[in-house]
């Protein structure tokens, strides 16, 4: 299978070939954009900040290059929140394929980041075959993608968000199915065979 | 619900996993990957590797290790020891490690902190501070606890977070490898001092242990090593208490 991994400037994305190696896929990392749109897969990963990786998503034309993808898509992390339509990071306009805002938690009480292991409530799909209501899966994050008509897994931390966001082929998950034990690897195969 | 986590630390001297008492006798606890992989079986929350070889080509070996680490483990680790600069967390983070934890590098040079999260985010810098009690006041001591310094370690702790640091490891010395519980207090301060998670690591001898320093010493994640390498406690058990204990863990 001819999976890739978008190559932006989004911190450590090792962690994610590393996951899909331990699933028997190698991923190839990329940013041309013919052979991201020929892949059978795309994975859009990252961990950063969301101006700055739009900006160079622009640049290297990746922002059109996502949009018109007609292949099953999986956003991790950053990569869910830049599929939304604004985050409040740094008042950023994000690809808009998920009608959905991305806002900072906030709170007195609370750690943020968020970090760690909280359970996710998928509604049945694709993506979550065979995962089950409050599935542990590992999250590190301060901003959160609100619920809206595109959720497909809500998880509750200060208030509740959309841990995981679906339409048409656009899949996007807040967590870390890369990092997340048995449940991520699971949700990962599954991702591979859409 | 966000559950408190639980993390085997695993020091590595020479390839092989070792533990002592307060820094020193240390004692062998077999081989590192083996018993990363045990402990994801069992439940682990996330792994910390400390690598505490002194030898010329420990970068070498320590990126081969973390590279076989990164191949056969499905939950977060970091990894720690002499890491001095943006270039060895660079090898480090290329070789599969999602975490880096720095230390006595840091307090000689807090820009490290700043460089490190500028570059690679602070969800992957966890800055480990070492502390001790004198006469009633926590300062933080360094290179392994045998240098102290005069660095108050709440104030520490709030300049590293303001710094970028995205995770505080706190090792109180005076606790390390004694089993008579975690340094309530100091953690309790810190924690409620910044607001980027805290793990506590130091003392732990006990089930008790572990859930007094979630309640009273409001720690986000605990750490331990030689109880969980020799058995004397096991994490599905602990797991299993804490959450008799109304405390939230990943089952």
């Amino acid at each position: 299978m001819d999976v890739k991994i978008i190559k932006y400037n989004a911190g450590n994305i090792q962690s994610v070939i590393f996951a899909l190696k331990r699933i028997g896929v190698e991923a190839e990392v990329t940013d041309d954009l013919e052979k991201i749109l020929s892949a059978d897969k795309i994975i859009f990963p990252g961990v950063g900040e969301a101006s700055s990786a739009m900006k160079y998503l622009k640049q290297r034309k990746l922002d059109e290059a996502i949009k018109s993808a007609k292949q099953p898509l999986l956003g991790i992390c950053l990569g869910l929140q830049l599929l939304c339509k604004n985050s409040e990071e740094n008042n950023t306009e994000c690809l808009g394929i998920f009608d959905t805002e991305v806002k900072r938690f906030r709170s007195n009480d609370f750690k943020i980041p968020q970090i760690g292991w909280n359970n996710i409530e998928p509604i049945p799909n694709e993506l979550f075959k065979g995962i089950v209501k409050n599935s542990y899966c590992y999250f590190v994050h301060s901003y959160f993608a609100e619920i809206g008509e595109h959720t497909i897994a809500k998880t509750n931390y200060i208030n509740d968000f959309s841990s995981a966001l679906k339409k048409d082929n656009f899949y996007g998950v807040q967590f870390h199915p890369e990092k997340s034990a048995e449940t991520g690897e699971k949700i990962l195969k599954n991702f591979l065979e859409l | 619900m966000l559950t408190k986590r639980i993390i085997p630390c695993l020091d590595i001297k020479d390839g092989q996993t070792v533990k002592g008492t307060n820094f020193v006798n240390l004692r062998h606890a077999g081989d590192p990957v083996e018993l990363a992989v045990r402990y994801c079986e069992e439940g682990a929350d996330e792994l910390v590797f400390l690598d505490i070889t002194a030898t010329v080509d420990k970068r070498k070996t320590l990126a081969e290790l973390v590279k076989k680490i990164a191949t056969h483990i499905n939950i977060p680790f970091t990894v720690g020891g002499g890491i001095n600069s943006v270039e060895d967390v660079s090898v480090l983070l290329e070789n599969g490690a999602d975490k880096i934890s720095i230390n006595t590098a840091a307090v000689r040079n807090p820009q490290l902190i700043n460089d490190l999260s500028a570059t690679f985010g602070s969800q992957c810098v966890v800055l480990a501070v070492d502390v001790k009690n004198f006469d009633g006041v926590w300062k933080v001591v360094t290179h392994g606890g045998r240098t102290p310094t005069e660095l108050i370690a709440t104030e520490w702790a709030k300049k590293a977070e303001d710094l970028g640091a995205g995770e505080i490891l706190l090792t109180s010395m005076d606790h390390d490898g004694t089993k008579n519980g975690f340094a309530i207090e100091i953690t309790k301060e810190i924690s409620t001092s910044v607001s980027i998670p805290v793990i506590a690591s130091g003392g732990a001898g006990s089930m008790e242990h572990f859930s007094e320093v979630f309640t009273i010493g409001q720690a986000d994640a605990a750490l331990a090593a030689s109880i969980f390498h020799f058995r004397e406690i096991e994490i599905g058990e602990l797991k299993a208490y804490l959450k008799k204990q109304n405390i939230s863990v990943r089952a």
